[in-house]
């Protein structure tokens, strides 16, 4: 049984006497210990798939079931119930700005009608579990970003959750901090099996630490699958203008005249061999390198690289052979992606 | 300059004027708080839209709060007199004060909550509060700073009112003020009631600001 399982979800909103499709027959499973990334452009529609999960917005159609339980088919007492069991954490982190840092990680126990006391004991090991022991008087206007986000992630595992729903959880924040959140998350996820589910616009987000991503582009799924399988080799333009980050266009590079360009993935053996030196040697025509950066996908370094080739349809399709026969992945790339 | 019935005299109005701002505050808010929290819920993009509900919620505050204080005050000197006896008098004052309260106290409560972060209900929502404990443990407490600048607000206007209450036998400074300043041409008198109104004002603002400091979080 999974963890998460969506069938068929379709939410419709009505604007203006139109109907807005904002998730089309979306489905997919999470399994538990998952760290599951779902990405899209802003306005794909993650951010209404992800309040689908905890249902605090009802599908139009389909079903979502939490460890089997269709959350359709509960009363408004038992759904609340269920919510407990899965924690969530946003953008803007959502604090309560009136109560100081204990009383804020203790909220949803106190809503479970757990005593005071007791709620800030569970608090202080939270805080500890953060590292904001220090902070615990506190109020959050006196914290930080990243700090907030901590509390946040506190307030959420209070309640022990099976699952943690993150809905743009670094987005506010700077790449440092996005970094230590990050690792936090993936401390979570390890120690307690909590299976964490992240929406997110940031590729780099996904290839940090989760282990599957689905795409969503203009509230449809486009493509699901391991992180590794898709930053290999994506299918879809929403995947692969995700992968490329929409650098290529902002580069200088851009007006470099490539008459082709292909970007290839490697793994860690191929990265120890010259590769492009050997094809420029053999070919004997220099090649563009227009990117190149190395990624830690899952523990593995991956490295990726975007070529741009010299003219003439025959080295073009020679080099790629001798590419892809060396045991990398090659993929077209048009130069505006 | 004065001699000691006017002093007395005084002394009874201050009395008086505070009696019925502050009682008349305290039933606005018995009323006119779950009344703003009632508008607030039902609203259209309340907590548990209700169209019914706000549509006449809505319309008896517009309604009552369109009749000028002083006609209001006529208005209801039968149903004042049936409550307390006479239509006159301080006591007697009030009844009208708390019915113009309340349908502004409500507003005031209405705008307070709608100011509340809506991510922040979203997320009591998702740790699975219900609707009460959203109103109780969220909104009312992170409302908490405006709420009481609303009150604050309101306490000066009934002060106000409670002064104006006077042309028609109200009680308390406002009536000696007419009675004396208006009718009798004494200014001495005019204007030491005045003053006193003026202190009396600044006393309730002090305290309200004084007490906004304590209760907010929000600053560093």
């Amino acid at each position: 049984m999974s963890e998460i399982e969506i069938k068929n979800l379709t939410k419709t909103f009505e604007v203006k006497g139109q109907t807005v499709t904002a998730l089309d027959h979306i489905s997919f499973r999470v399994e538990k210990g998952d760290i599951f990334g779902i990405i899209g452009m802003s306005g794909a529609g993650k951010s209404t798939l992800v309040r689908s999960i905890n249902f605090l917005e009802k599908p139009t159609e389909g079903q979502v079931l939490i460890g089997g339980t269709d959350l359709g088919s509960l009363s408004e007492k038992e759904l609340r119930r269920e919510r407990r069991k899965i924690g969530m954490i946003f953008q803007d982190f959502h604090l309560l700005e009136q109560k100081n840092v204990l009383d804020n990680i203790g909220f949803s126990l106190e809503i479970e009608g757990k005593k005071k006391r007791a709620a800030r004991e569970r608090a202080r090991e939270l805080l500890q579990l953060v590292h904001l022991e220090e902070k615990e008087k506190a109020y959050p206007s006196q914290l930080s970003g990243g700090q907030k986000q901590r509390v946040a992630i506190a307030r959420a595992l209070a309640a022990n959750p099976d699952i943690l729903l993150c809905d743009e959880a670094t987005s506010a924040l700077d790449p440092q901090t996005t970094e230590s959140i990050l690792l936090l998350l993936k401390e979570i996820n390890e120690k307690f099996g909590i299976t964490i589910v992240i929406i997110t616009h940031q590729m780099s987000v996904v290839t940090r630490i989760c282990n599957k991503v689905a795409v969503i582009d203009s509230g449809v799924l486009v493509e699901e699958g391991l992180v590794q399988k898709i930053f290999e080799s994506p299918k879809s333009d929403a995947a692969k203008e995700l992968i490329f980050e929409r650098k290529i266009r902002h580069t200088p590079l851009r007006r470099l005249d490539a008459a082709r360009t292909i970007r290839i993935v490697f793994q860690e053996n191929p990265a120890y061999e010259p590769v492009i030196s050997n094809v420029i040697l053999k070919a004997q025509t220099p090649v563009n390198i227009l990117k190149a950066d190395t990624k830690n996908i899952g523990g593995k370094a991956v490295g990726e690289m975007v070529l741009g080739l010299p003219e003439g349809q025959n080295i073009q399709e020679r080099i790629i052979a001798d590419l892809r026969k060396s045991g990398l992945i090659v993929t077209e790339v048009s130069v505006d992606v | 300059m004065f001699d000691q019935t006017v002093v007395n005299m005084i002394g009874t109005g201050i009395k008086d004027t505070l009696y019925m701002t502050l009682a008349s505050t305290f039933f606005g808010y018995v009323f006119g708080l779950p009344f703003g929290i009632v508008l607030y819920v039902t609203r259209k993009d309340g907590l548990r839209p209700n169209r019914f509900i706000y549509f006449v919620g809505d319309a008896i505050c517009n309604i009552v709060r369109s009749v000028p204080f002083l006609i209001l005050l006529i208005l209801l000197i039968p149903f004042t007199r049936f409550l307390v006896g006479k239509s006159y008098g301080s006591s007697a004052t009030v009844v009208p004060l708390v019915i113009c309260a309340v349908p502004y106290i409500a507003r005031v409560v209405e705008a307070s909550l709608h100011e509340v972060d809506a991510g922040v209900i979203e997320a009591a929502k998702a740790m699975g509060a219900g609707k009460l404990q959203i109103i109780w443990k969220v909104l009312l407490v992170e409302a908490r700073v405006s709420l009481l600048n609303g009150a604050v607000i309101t306490t000066g206007i009934l002060l106000g009112y409670s002064a104006m209450s006077g042309t028609v036998g109200g009680g308390g400074l406002g009536d000696i003020a007419v009675r004396y300043g208006y009718y009798r041409w004494q200014t001495d008198i005019m204007a030491v009631t005045v003053v006193l109104l003026i202190v009396i004002f600044q006393l309730i603002q002090n305290a309200g600001s004084r007490m906004v400091g304590w209760i907010d979080h929000r600053k560093r």
